[in-house]
């Protein structure tokens, strides 16, 4: 499989029972965030309830992908050896609801990176995880 | 009305260690050199102290972030009674002990209490550059809250913070000329304080040519790892004719946790929810804003700087940037002196401790060179992923 540009050290989440949908959604190409079935409210990290209404009858649901840069960070410190500079962390407003974010990267140039880019998701498999980044919509296939 | 549970308190003594990069002294030697000053500087001995409390208890993650536990302190001060304890580092609020140590006094479970924070991260790093890193420089996967971020390579708070800073730059039209001056005016400071780490002036050119860590933050933005400690003692009201310095009273207090320790983020970057924290405080005092004569407000990044200004009402909102523009406003002999021992930028990183015990230097008159003159109130805040917020006064 092919190393990404910012592979480097890059250190992978563990396959926790709440959060492991998340790291192996990509598998099927499709991401897929918590919802709550009886209020329809999207939230993320995922809970063992509902925030907005308590009931537990939460669970993972696809969502389109895509979404806009809420905001960003071009990174250029070189935290550990190997790690490579620089690269664009950011949090991504799905479209799915206001203020639903999930943190990422952006796979693009850093100077083409501004706040309220629409994006779409791009797994990018490490191992028995899809992370999922993110790249300008437009340069999508 | 019930009287609020902080006007029955008063700080009564305060004092540092030695601050180092590293410090040959163990943190726990650092953390008795602390406590015993600050019980000193009350006119209090250890048998006096009836509590401990601390912020965030020994941690098992070490990086030094919070090497010593307060049983270790029960010992190495041969406190004989100590009939309350408290180690309390859940949201990273960091003034979460103080304000526990003021509800157990006022309800009379503790007469004086001494809270420490004591850091240890310029020697973990002498061993391990990664150790002070979000991932702990471990290699096997991550879990929990850092989940979010590392593996992103978010390996630095500066990361999440950065997000803040380019929102509220683009939102309000923010310059790094304007965020600098909040560096420029700590280390100014700092040179009038001889705890401080870093003394040497910095001008905003300086700060201008310094490299980008994660934009728009440079490395002037960021705090600093020490070895120290810092302690404060707080007593019973009642107990003030009994002590050595004039009591600082605790006007009012504020505090808030939030999502984004747990990885939950809400709003849209350019404000905290130290702005409940904010509300909080102001619910509970008829000061003003105008009556603040100075203010220590954390600064782990200078970009909290500007979003604790806004939340605690000091400048109204998306005004931050242009307020500290400059710095005259912010100087010692401005408008509202700002971090006026260096804050964490220059003075290092005590989780906001220095900044608490900086008020109690201006509030009882030994600020030296940085002295603001007549400082009668002081208005104090910590924290970046958890807010504290405490308005402190002398009669
Ligand atoms: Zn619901």
């Amino acid at each position: 499989m092919p190393r990404d540009l910012a592979a480097g050290p890059r250190q992978l989440p563990g396959l926790e029972p709440e959060t492991a949908f998340y790291w192996t959604s990509g598998a099927d190409g499709v991401l897929r965030i918590q919802c709550c079935e009886a209020c329809g409210h999207w939230q993320h990290p995922p809970f063992p309830r509902c925030a907005k209404c308590a009931s537990e009858d939460v669970a993972p649901r696809p969502v389109s992908g895509k979404g806009r840069i809420a905001s960003y960070t071009v990174n250029h410190e070189k935290w550990l050896p190997g790690l490579e500079v620089p690269f664009v962390f950011a949090a991504v407003e799905l479209a799915e609801q206001a203020e639903l974010y999930v943190f990422t990267n952006i796979l693009a140039p850093v100077e083409s990176v501004t706040r309220g880019m629409a994006v779409e998701v791009r797994f990018e498999r490490h191992e028995d995880v899809w992370l999922p980044m993110f790249v300008p919509e437009s340069a999508a296939p | 009305m019930t009287a609020k549970p902080e006007s029955l308190v008063c700080i009564s003594g305060a004092a540092q260690s030695e601050v180092g990069r590293p410090s040959r002294r163990t943190a726990l030697q650092l953390t008795a050199d602390a406590c015993l000053a600050a019980l000193s500087d009350a006119g209090l001995a250890p048998e006096d102290i009836d509590g401990i409390a601390t912020y965030p208890g020994k941690s098992p993650l070490g990086g030094g972030i919070a090497p010593v536990s307060p049983s270790e302190v029960q010992a190495v001060l041969g406190i004989e009674n100590p009939r309350w304890v408290l180690a309390s580092g859940e949201g990273f609020s960091h003034m979460a002990p103080i304000f526990n140590a003021i509800n157990a006094i006022a309800c009379g479970m503790a007469r004086h209490v001494i809270v420490f924070r004591s850091v240890a991260q310029a020697s973990a790093r002498m061993a391990s550059r990664e150790s002070t890193l979000m991932s702990g420089g471990q290699t096997t996967r991550v879990e929990g809250n850092n989940a979010w971020t590392v593996p992103f390579n978010a390996l630095s708070p500066i990361n999440t913070f950065a997000l803040y800073a380019q929102a509220y730059f683009d939102k309000y039209g923010a310059t790094s000329k304007q965020l600098g001056a909040i560096a420029v005016n700590n280390r100014a400071n700092a040179a009038h304080n001889p705890n401080a780490i870093y003394r040497k002036p910095l001008s905003l050119d300086d700060y201008l040519a310094a490299r980008v860590i994660s934009s728009p933050l440079r490395l002037f933005d960021c705090d600093s790892h020490i070895d120290g400690s810092t302690a404060i003692v707080l007593s019973h009201a009642d107990a003030a004719k009994d002590l050595a310095r004039p009591p600082i009273r605790i006007e009012a207090v504020g505090m808030a946790i939030s999502g984004l320790w747990v990885g939950k983020f809400e709003g849209d970057f350019t404000r905290l929810d130290a702005d409940r924290a904010g509300e909080m405080l102001w619910s509970r005092t008829d000061l003003r804003p105008r009556d603040v004569d100075c203010a220590q407000i954390y600064d782990g990044f200078s970009i909290h700087v500007w979003l604790w200004l806004e939340a605690l009402g000091l400048v109204p909102r998306g005004e931050a940037c242009r307020f500290t523009e400059g710095g005259a406003r912010i100087a010692l002999d401005g408008e509202l002196p700002l971090n006026t021992g260096g804050g964490q930028l220059s003075a290092g990183r005590f989780h906001g401790y220095g900044h608490i015990h900086e008020a109690t230097v201006q509030l009882w008159g030994r600020g030296g060179g940085r002295q603001v003159k007549d400082a009668r109130t002081c208005l104090v805040s910590n924290g970046g992923y958890g807010y504290g917020a405490m308005l402190l006064r002398r009669d």
